[in-house]
């Protein structure tokens, strides 16, 4: 018989190499932030493409980004806690109906909180459904889904049919808007009425390696910025915060991994899930009011554009963490941002996956990976040929990007991801033990 | 003391549950029943729930739904109605076929839509005589189906996505296929604005109508459909594992039923009779594909059929049945200004009520068996103590 005998000094050792390879892993993704970026800065350079990262295309790709980050921040909530939400899109359509009508009727402000209220309201029917009476959660996303959107058509024809420019599919357009603003000294913006320099305005516009860039980019996030675009960025670090770092968070993420576990613990399982779920469908209903308040001024039927189901495409492309939802939405948001404004420089962007399959392959031969290296190489080649080849990609397939690209994510690099053990297993209170 | 009493309590639990199974098969009728009252439960309760709706919102509730009735159940609308259930009949199938073997295949919306502009594209470019037309579009139809949902299907074989992800992305990647495939080859250049199609099928190509302009003869190839559906599901070899491998794969497995093979085949199968959705709108009303024209949201109505249908065969067409007669009534409703919307609105509250008593009910029978056995073990086990 012997036993492992764990020593503080262990446990010290432990935690700095944990620290450490912490530490790397920060190093690591600098240093590749750095070398896609000066990709980037060479590509625009090489190609004169100035829309790749000018200001317009970033603020653009924010605006876009919006309502799939939500979306995205609402799968994750919805998972965490154990349940698949599949009906994030219909809490969505919630979202955008809600807020297109109180907007009309009581200025934007009121609308974007009762988009929020809608989406808790269509997260707690999910609720009721997934959590106390145990139906299949994707059968209950998917009638969430229908419900939602015929639901909101017949409260249009209520409330929208002959009123002045509404009608069964839309409302009529609103009066006020969320304010927006500049950042001062960063973008130009005001301070107590003295209009500040505008630092990445000037930076921009010199159009000089990285620095241009660096300055398109930071003008794009911080020049004409609405308020709500401000608290779906601020949701992100709130959600991280929330979820790993609180005692809120901690029982919630295990309700989601291991809820007999947790119940035995004293964990309140279904209360959590509840909390969750609700959570998840305010953030959907608050994405969805930005898409009727903020990207328009009506609510329009369809309006949602399935940017729910990017939204859990970005959760899957994210590994089910916020700043991964982040990333994904960034991702598709400038996929989508360029194609609107210039869809004419999507080739160029194929010379840059080109430079950055060539870092690859680079990085893969030192490190000695053969397969990294030769599918690297095969990929910068393809990539390559493509862009002295195609004069323009049809609009039509660029939008088909995020979910070719989940699907690709999903086949290639499944299994890196780690989703809530839990999550799509109905639970009942006791039922473990 | 135990061991005497432990004795002859564990011969009667063989015997005791040897009846319960022996009377499990009697009360398969009795779940059948179940089931059907709490179907119809479920219908009620999203019609008292829609009443209270209307009511709130200042419509006469019993106005709405006389109006309904009334109407409805006119000869003609009696047609209408067997004619807006078609499309529902395949698509609830299709989904069905996938449920029976635990595969929840969202993505038939994608791939009716894809199967109606193949078929129509090929359909319009072949000759041939009459009947043989017509049977190639439907062959063309069922194999584009089979197609795009073959993709899924290896996904899910060969690299383990989950059917429901893929199939939401796909749905979305065949719009944009679709969008391009239309706008760059098989669009008719002759058309102009909204009305943009491709070329119109031939006279040989075009399904006859049963009765003139009110029911196209689609609607049998719907219900021959569901005919193979019940004898392949529940009267075949095939269906059998089909359904073994959805109810306990494990168990599937270890009796030599490849797990991959039966997805594979089930969800080609989902897609084949997706691919025909659309065909009563291709074959026999506008002869063409037309982004505009064709009808959308079909695949997602088909779940709530299945759902509501219990992917029972006769459930299925019963349930198209009821969504095409809400359907054919929303012209008149509008005219006695009640919002036409509210048809739509009792079929989706009827879905959510549905799966919700459905569990319910599951639940209740679950309790009220486990009660039963209970109380027979413990009345037997008294039994042989005294």
């Amino acid at each position: 018989m012997s036993t492992v005998e764990v020593t503080p000094g262990d446990i010290a050792a432990s935690t700095s190499k944990r620290a450490r390879a912490l530490a790397n892993h920060r190093i690591v993704m600098l240093v590749s932030a750095f070398v896609v970026l000066a990709a980037m800065s060479f590509t625009r350079i090489w190609t004169d493409q100035q829309a790749l990262t000018s200001s317009q295309t970033i603020g653009t790709a924010l605006r876009v980004m919006v309502p799939i980050l939500m979306a995205g921040i609402a799968a994750l909530w919805a998972e965490r806690c154990g349940v698949l939400n599949i009906g994030i899109e219909g809490m969505m359509i919630f979202g955008t109906w809600f807020g297109g009508y109180f907007a009309w009727q009581h200025g934007a402000w009121v609308g974007l909180a009762m988009g929020v209220l809608g989406g808790m309201i269509a997260g707690t029917i999910h609720a009721v459904a997934t959590v106390h009476f145990g139906v299949n959660q994707t059968i209950s996303g998917v009638v969430m889904n229908i419900f939602a959107f015929y639901g909101a058509r017949y409260l249009s024809d209520l409330l929208f049919v002959g009123e002045q420019g509404g009608g069964v599919s839309q409302s009529p357009p609103q009066k006020s808007a969320i304010p927006k603003f500049d950042v001062p000294f960063l973008a130009g913006g005001d301070l107590f009425g003295w209009k500040t320099p505008d630092i990445f305005g000037w930076f921009e516009d010199k159009e000089w390696f990285l620095v241009g860039d660096l300055g398109g980019i930071g003008r794009g996030l911080t020049y004409n910025i609405s308020w709500a675009t401000a608290i779906a960025l601020a949701t992100v670090p709130i959600t991280a915060w929330v979820m790993w770092r609180t005692r809120f968070g901690l029982r919630l993420r295990s309700s989601g991994e291991a809820p007999s576990a947790a119940e035995t613990l004293g964990v309140k399982v279904v209360r959590l899930r509840y909390a969750g779920l609700i959570i998840s469908g305010g953030c959907a209903g608050f994405g969805g009011a930005t898409m009727s308040i903020v990207a328009s001024s009506y609510y329009r039927q369809g309006q949602t554009q399935g940017n729910g189901f990017i939204g859990m495409a970005t959760l899957i492309f994210g590994n089910w963490r916020p700043m991964g939802v982040l990333g994904g939405a960034s991702l598709f948001g400038y996929s989508l941002g360029i194609k609107l404004v210039a869809n004419d420089s999507i080739p160029a962007l194929f010379l840059f996956i080109t430079f950055v399959a060539g870092c690859m392959l680079i990085v893969s031969l030192v490190r000695q990976k053969a397969v990294t290296a030769i599918s690297a190489a095969v990929a910068g080649a393809l990539f390559f040929y493509a862009y002295h080849t195609v004069q323009e990609v049809p609009e039509s397939l660029t939008q088909a990007l995020p979910y070719v690209i989940t699907l690709v994510v999903l086949a290639t690099a499944s299994q890196r991801l780690r989703p809530p053990a839990m999550a799509g297993v109905p639970y009942r209170p006791g039922e473990g033990h | 003391m135990s061991n005497e009493q432990q004795i002859p309590l564990g011969k009667d639990v063989g015997t005791g549950l040897k009846k319960i199974s022996t009377s499990s098969t009697a009360s398969g009728l009795q779940t059948g029943l179940f089931t059907l009252a709490s179907s119809l439960a479920a219908v009620v309760i999203a019609l008292a729930i829609c009443a209270v709706l209307l009511a709130v919102t200042g419509k006469n509730p019993w106005q709405a739904y006389s109006t309904i009735i009334e109407t409805g159940t006119e000869g003609d609308k009696l047609l209408e109605m067997m004619k807006r259930a078609t499309p529902l009949i395949f698509s609830a199938t299709a989904v069905a076929v996938g449920f029976k073997m635990n595969l929840f295949n969202i993505g038939v919306e994608g791939q009716y839509l894809f199967a109606a502009l193949i078929a129509a594209t090929v359909g319009s470019r072949v000759s041939l005589p009459a009947p043989l037309h017509v049977l190639f579009i439907l062959i063309v139809a069922v194999v584009a189906g089979a197609a795009w949902a073959s993709i899924a299907a290896m996904l899910k074989v060969g690299r383990g996505v989950h059917e429901v992800i893929s199939t939401i992305m796909l749905n979305y990647v065949a719009l944009s296929v679709i969008q391009w495939l239309f706008e760059n080859f098989f669009r008719d250049k002759g058309a102009e604005g909204l009305n943009v199609k491709t070329k119109l099928l031939p006279a040989s190509g075009r399904m006859p109508d049963i009765v003139d302009d009110r029911l196209g003869g689609m609607f049998f190839v719907a219900l021959f459909v569901v005919f193979l559906y019940w004898v392949l599901v529940f009267k075949s070899r095939f269906g059998f594992r089909l359904r073994s491998s959805g109810l306990n794969p494990g168990a599937a497995r270890t009796s030599g039923i490849g797990a991959n093979k039966m997805i594979f085949i089930s969800l080609l199968v989902s897609g084949g009779i997706a691919g025909l959705v659309a065909m009563q709108s291709v074959l026999g009303e506008i002869y063409a594909y037309g982004p505009n024209a064709t009808p959308t949201q079909l695949g997602f109505l088909g779940i709530a059929v299945a759902l509501l249908g219990r992917h029972h065969p006769i459930g299925i067409v019963v349930s198209a049945l009821l969504f095409g007669f809400l359907d054919s009534t929303s012209a008149q409703l509008q005219l006695a200004e009640i919002p036409s919307s509210i048809v739509k609105l009792i079929q989706a509250i009827t879905v959510l009520t549905v799966v919700i008593i459905n569990e319910a009910t599951i639940r209740w029978l679950n309790k009220r068996t486990a009660e039963r056995t209970a109380a027979t073990l413990i009345h037997r086990a008294e039994v042989a103590a005294s």
